[in-house]
């Protein structure tokens, strides 16, 4: 047969005989991952379907990372509940939150693997695709049917094929790629599509790129983001788990919708203007805009990669006073390597304040709300209005580089141009 | 499936889940103190504006944005029967029929659809009748296999039913 990675995986998982776009198929979920909406709308639905028991209490990833610490009572008592129910059908990974964020968590600890099938409550749940396996978001009442059956409907998504080809210039970051994208394609460019990522661009992205990637093809409207294997995460795989797993490949002949081309040698640093990811301008278009916050951090940018590039902007230099910068790594994991690397105290030199790690600030949450009027370059997903705090604020995305440069410069700034 | 009647609410494109529901207001417990907070920033006075009407007419990309069921939540407490939209995003798209509110992908302009039109929206058919226009607006009917769920009135209530016969 002829068939992309997302038919491959689906196909398996679904022991359908046949399969192409547009069919409609009920599928085996291997990984199910859930955070705080457990002890939003998912408990309540849960507790509608009067059974007592989970399909598979091993095959539940239950994390807190969106509110941790509880910075309120309300969210305090989410958790409460999110603990009750995780004891009450006993899961088996239960990461409490001292971990970290769940998209950076779930993959160090080698849960997800190539070929596998994983959703999670989550939006940003695409970010496994980095690891050769199909994962996508889903709703409260779709996370209650997985926990009761382990299965899921699925309308087969077409896939878009993604050629990359050459290497990121200096202080260029695979985030300026796929805003890059997402500004072409725009927000709506691929809903309810497949991305699947070729090319010896794709291999010369490091892991932590890749993520980054595959974290924000949801911003496009994507159901899945998938890179094919290579030796890269063969590597990290090896490091991650003893677990077997099978590399998938698209067919020769595989079948796609339209093909997409990019020299990544040809990206410049890009900012995403407020209030739409896909508000794409180049970094000259506003450089110098003024701000008051820089936010480094979330599950699209707070992995070692991005805070050794902010430490090599940052070292021995110091922020105007005026300027935060909020530095919150992705998982407790990645704050100790910073810590023996060294590049915390260099943030905290320069005048940075570095958290401990949480969704925080990118959901204005907390360790980083914005107040009215306010104007802050962030490494997250979304600028939507009132996403971080006050519905007067305004959010401008970047790479971690352009966030580490404007907070040194205290405006927009280019990142080529501190490196 | 019985018919849905009702009168529209137009709203833009790209109206996201912190649109519909602010990230602050999550962690509410009681879901009715959250519906007061329904698109606070960018329609002002939604609630009350919305009234007694039960269907939405929205633009492309509806329900952008995170997994948020709260975003579908909201609206089945205000009572909303049917969203219709240029085109939705793919979580929204599937919240909404999981919950059974009806999710309607037909293009439409402004001959087509004014803000508190009486409409009424054949699912067995495709076709969403404007009464107030008296014109016809046919789309592409939803596959069986959604039209099940939505006529359980949500996959949870379909879920149950299969449990039980188990």
């Amino acid at each position: 047969m002829n068939l992309t990675i997302t038919e491959k995986i689906l196909k398996e998982h679904s022991q359908v005989k046949n399969i192409s776009p547009g069919d409609f198929l009920e599928a085996d979920i291997d990984l199910i991952m859930v955070h705080e909406q457990l002890g939003g709308r998912i408990h309540k639905e849960y507790e509608k379907l009067g059974i007592n028991y989970v399909w598979d209490p091993n095959k539940i990833f239950f994390i807190l990372d969106h509110w941790v610490p509880a910075p309120t009572i309300n969210a305090a008592r989410m958790h409460q509940d999110c603990v009750k129910f995780a004891e009450k059908y006993k899961f088996v990974h239960n990461m409490g939150m001292n971990k970290g964020i769940c998209h950076q968590v779930l993959p160090e600890l080698g849960f997800s693997r190539p070929g596998m099938l994983i959703v999670g409550s989550d939006s940003h749940t695409t970010t496994y695709g980095a690891f050769n396996c199909l994962s996508t978001g889903i709703g409260a009442t779709d996370v209650s049917v997985v926990f009761a059956t382990g299965k899921l409907w699925f309308l087969v998504p077409e896939t878009i094929k993604v050629n990359l080809i050459g290497r990121l210039n200096k202080g260029v970051m695979s985030k300026d790629f796929i805003l890059t994208m997402i500004g072409e394609i725009s927000t709506k460019g691929a809903i309810y599509k497949a991305l699947e990522f070729h090319g010896k661009g794709s291999s010369w992205l490091s892991i932590d790129s890749r993520m980054t990637i595959t974290n924000m093809v949801v911003e496009a409207g994507a159901k899945f983001g998938i890179f094919l294997p290579d030796e890269k995460l063969k590597l990290w795989l090896n490091y991650r788990t003893t677990q077997p797993y099978q590399f998938i490949e698209p067919d020769e002949k595989a079948e796609y919708e339209k093909e997409l081309d990019y020299d990544l040698s040809k990206i410049t640093p890009v900012v995403a203007k407020p209030s739409d990811p896909g508000n794409i301008a180049t970094i000259e278009e506003v450089q110098d805009e003024e701000i008051d916050q820089a936010f480094l951090g979330s599950c699209t940018n707070g992995r070692m990669e991005d805070l050794r590039i902010a430490a090599r902007i940052l070292k021995g230099k110091k922020i105007p006073p005026k300027i935060r910068l909020i530095i919150t790594p992705a998982s407790q994991e990645i704050y100790l390597t910073a810590m023996k690397e060294g590049l915390i105290e260099i943030f905290m030199n320069a005048g940075a304040i570095f958290t401990h790690s949480t969704c925080g600030a990118c959901i204005g949450g907390h360790l980083g709300v914005l107040g009215p009027g306010e104007r802050c370059i962030s490494s997250t997903n979304r600028n939507f209005i009132g996403r971080m705090g006050d519905p007067t604020a305004e959010i401008f995305l970047a790479s971690p580089a352009t966030v580490a440069a404007s907070a040194l410069k205290g405006k927009i700034s280019d990142p080529r141009e501190v490196l | 499936m019985e018919d849905i009647e009702g009168i529209i609410y137009i709203l833009g494109d790209d109206i996201n889940t912190d649109d519909i529901v602010p990230s602050y207001t999550l962690t509410m417990r009681d879901p009715n103190e959250m519906v007061k907070h329904v698109l606070e920033f960018i329609e002002p006075n939604f609630v009350q504006k919305f009234a007694k009407r039960s269907i939405i007419v929205g633009g492309h990309n509806f329900g952008t944005g995170s997994s948020r069921e709260e975003a579908v939540n909201v609206f089945k407490i205000l009572g909303i029967k049917a969203i219709i939209a240029k085109s939705f995003s793919r979580i929204y798209f599937r919240n909404l029929i999981n919950n059974g509110i009806a999710a309607i992908k037909c293009n439409w302009d402004e001959t087509t659809f004014s803000d508190g039109d009486q409409v009424q929206i054949s699912i067995e058919n495709g076709n969403i009748f404007n009464k107030s226009k008296d014109l016809n607006i046919p789309y592409k009917k939803l596959p069986q296999f959604l039209k099940e769920i939505l006529e359980s009135g949500g996959i949870i209530n379909q879920l149950k039913l299969r449990l039980k016969s188990q």
